[in-house]
């Protein structure tokens, strides 16, 4: 069975400058099924963004390529919609102007009336309905990203790129969004790549998180798997799930120690970038933890 | 706040009449008839600046009441032709004004594809800027010359001054405007797999309209102080021709009837394209 994943990075790396300058990242392979929420999570400076970038083909690797759909991607696409950090809405067109912009984008046959029908279905589903004729000026910080999320969404994308959409909102709009995020990402079966460095987020929000070692030469150390199902992850008592502390312990153990130690924790032991680690930390009580899964199974 | 916004505006409006009355005061002092005790005059000068000056009893200078006679009888007959020479001043400005408005359409027809070009690639910007900086502290009325020889018709050759005076700002705000477009809406267009052209009408010169309009407000300001000088260098006809003319006609009141209304229409202009800029602007 050649198994590949939705989206497929192999041998990533990426230097910025000639070949003599270290590595921001090398070796990187991991993989994003269908329908799977994947949080890519590390210290600022280790090359998050420019993954994303790569997979959103804004950049172009040093080493290794991304395999989307079977297909090695070398450029922007519809399918891959992004969600910026600041939102990136153009201030001088309205809500709907934005999301309009993007549906003919995508659909450039398409007559004005069908656009904004479209468009309006998707303003209503972020909840921004009666703010179509507003401008981003006059929106605040969490509607702003609403808009930015509707936009992605309307082109209706094999998958969506989040490069820390909430980091630059206040705690009580952030969850409501995650909320909001994870409700339509359930809808629609949405695959989704989302960078993170907020621990919580990570929990509530993905099936799987990627850690990633601090840069130069950033490594993937291992990939959590989170355990706990997605109907059982709720904002409000996330805290009270029994799986949650040994999750957020073992990220937060990664974040704080062993992201700046790693190299030092894998000496002399085998650790091939190719077979990373799948970790269970939810079920470290349960089961024994640490089984390899190699991510490609070749013929 | 509003009420301290208004008193402000009244209390400004005030003190802006109180100025425009000393104005007008000291002027009527300093052009008061005087008895004729003075010393005897040069008569060269004396016919020069006619009759009436060389008793000693009025001077050349209009008193602000000949100022406000002289403009009421250009305002109630702007139009009028009698002979090449005596024509209106209402069709004076109007041919200033045409001059600079097809110098300036034709400046701004090729400064903003050309500062389009110059914004989105830094090949050409390099290429490119060895002459904007040396031709740009060109005074405009220096391409005169070239332009009588080369065009060999003195009204177009004001054009094209005017045209090369208009250039400059329009251009340099233009590539500045286009080269600093937010990355990330280049990203947008990118993502959403926008091609060059829609990405440039959409993305790039919306976002860049602002500082093209600054641009262009400079530029037509420029434009209509330089007409003047050129119309006094070429003739015929236009307001610069006027005040020559006047100066030759010692009318000094119709020269400052010609110097208020030149700075009126400077004004209109100036304030058209602010509108025009606030219709582009966007706030972020």
């Amino acid at each position: 069975m050649d198994h590949r994943p939705l989206i497929s990075v192999e041998g990533l790396g990426r230097r910025f400058g000639d070949s003599s300058q270290p590595a921001v990242f090398e070796d990187i392979w991991f993989g994003v099924d269908k329908g799977e929420f994947c949080c890519l999570i590390g210290h600022s400076g280790c090359g998050k963004t420019t993954i994303l970038n790569v997979l959103a083909g804004l950049d172009s690797p040093s080493e290794g390529a991304v395999i989307v759909d079977n297909r090695e991607i070398d450029g922007p696409s519809l399918d891959r919609a992004v969600i910026f950090q600041g939102h990136a809405l153009l201030p001088w067109l309205t809500v709907m102007g934005n999301i309009a912009f993007a549906v003919s984008s995508r659909w450039p046959s398409w007559d004005k009336a069908k656009v904004q029908d479209h468009a309006r279905r998707f303003i209503e589903l972020v909840g921004l309905k009666g703010a179509e004729n507003k401008r981003p000026a006059q929106l605040s910080g969490g509607m702003k990203q609403r808009v930015g999320i509707a936009r992605a969404l309307s082109i209706q994308p094999k998958m969506l790129l989040m490069d820390e959409p909430f980091s630059a909102l206040d705690a009580l709009t952030r969850g409501m969004l995650q909320d909001e995020v994870l409700r339509i990402c359930a809808d629609t079966n949405q695959t989704v790549f989302m960078i993170t460095h907020d621990v919580d987020e990570a929990i509530l929000l993905a099936d799987k998180i990627v850690l990633m070692t601090n840069g130069p030469g950033a490594k993937i150390a291992e990939i959590v798997v989170n355990t706990m199902p997605r109907n059982e992850r709720h904002r409000n008592d996330l805290h009270k799930h029994p799986q949650y502390y040994a999750i957020r312990n073992h990220l937060v153990e990664f974040l704080v120690n062993r992201s700046r130690a790693f190299d030092q924790e894998i000496a002399g032991k085998n650790y091939d970038p190719r077979r990373l680690k799948l970790v269970k930390p939810g079920l470290a009580a349960v089961n024994p933890p640490a089984e390899v899964v190699p991510l490609r199974h070749s013929n | 706040m509003a009420t301290l916004k208004s008193s402000l505006g009244l209390r400004a409006g005030l003190l802006s009449l109180l100025i425009f009355a000393a104005i007008v005061g000291i002027w009527q002092i300093a052009t008061m008839p005087v008895a004729a005790t003075g010393p005897a005059m040069d008569p060269e000068y004396a016919k020069l600046v006619g009759a009436a000056a060389a008793t000693g009893s009025k001077s050349a200078m209009p008193t602000p009441a000949d100022i406000g006679a002289t403009i009421w009888k250009h305002l109630v007959d702007p139009f009028y032709v009698r002979g090449s020479n005596d024509k209106g001043i209402g069709i004076q400005l109007a041919y200033s004004l045409g001059r600079v408005l097809l110098g300036f359409g034709l400046a701004a027809l090729f400064a903003i594809p050309l500062g389009f070009l110059i914004g989105m690639s830094p090949l050409v910007y390099r290429a490119l800027d060895p002459f904007i900086q040396i031709l740009k502290p060109v005074s405009p009325l220096a391409w005169m010359p070239l332009a009588l020889y080369t065009i060999k018709d003195s009204a177009i050759s004001s054009i094209f001054v005017i045209f090369i005076c208009s250039v400059w700002p329009m251009l340099i705000n233009t590539a500045f405007g286009v080269g600093s477009v937010r990355k990330e809406w280049l990203n947008v267009a990118r993502t959403l797999e926008v091609g060059p052209f829609r990405t440039a009408f959409k993305v790039i010169l919306p976002a860049a309209a602002p500082t093209i309009m600054t641009g262009m407000r400079i530029s037509v300001g420029i434009a209509w102080l330089v007409i003047v000088a050129a119309e006094m260098l070429v003739g015929g006809t236009g307001i610069g021709y006027f005040v020559w003319n006047e100066w030759n006609n010692l009318s000094i009141a119709n020269i400052v009837t010609a110097i208020l209304l030149i700075g009126l229409v400077g004004l209109l202009l100036d304030q058209g394209l602010a509108w025009a800029a606030k219709l582009v602007t966007y706030p972020e």
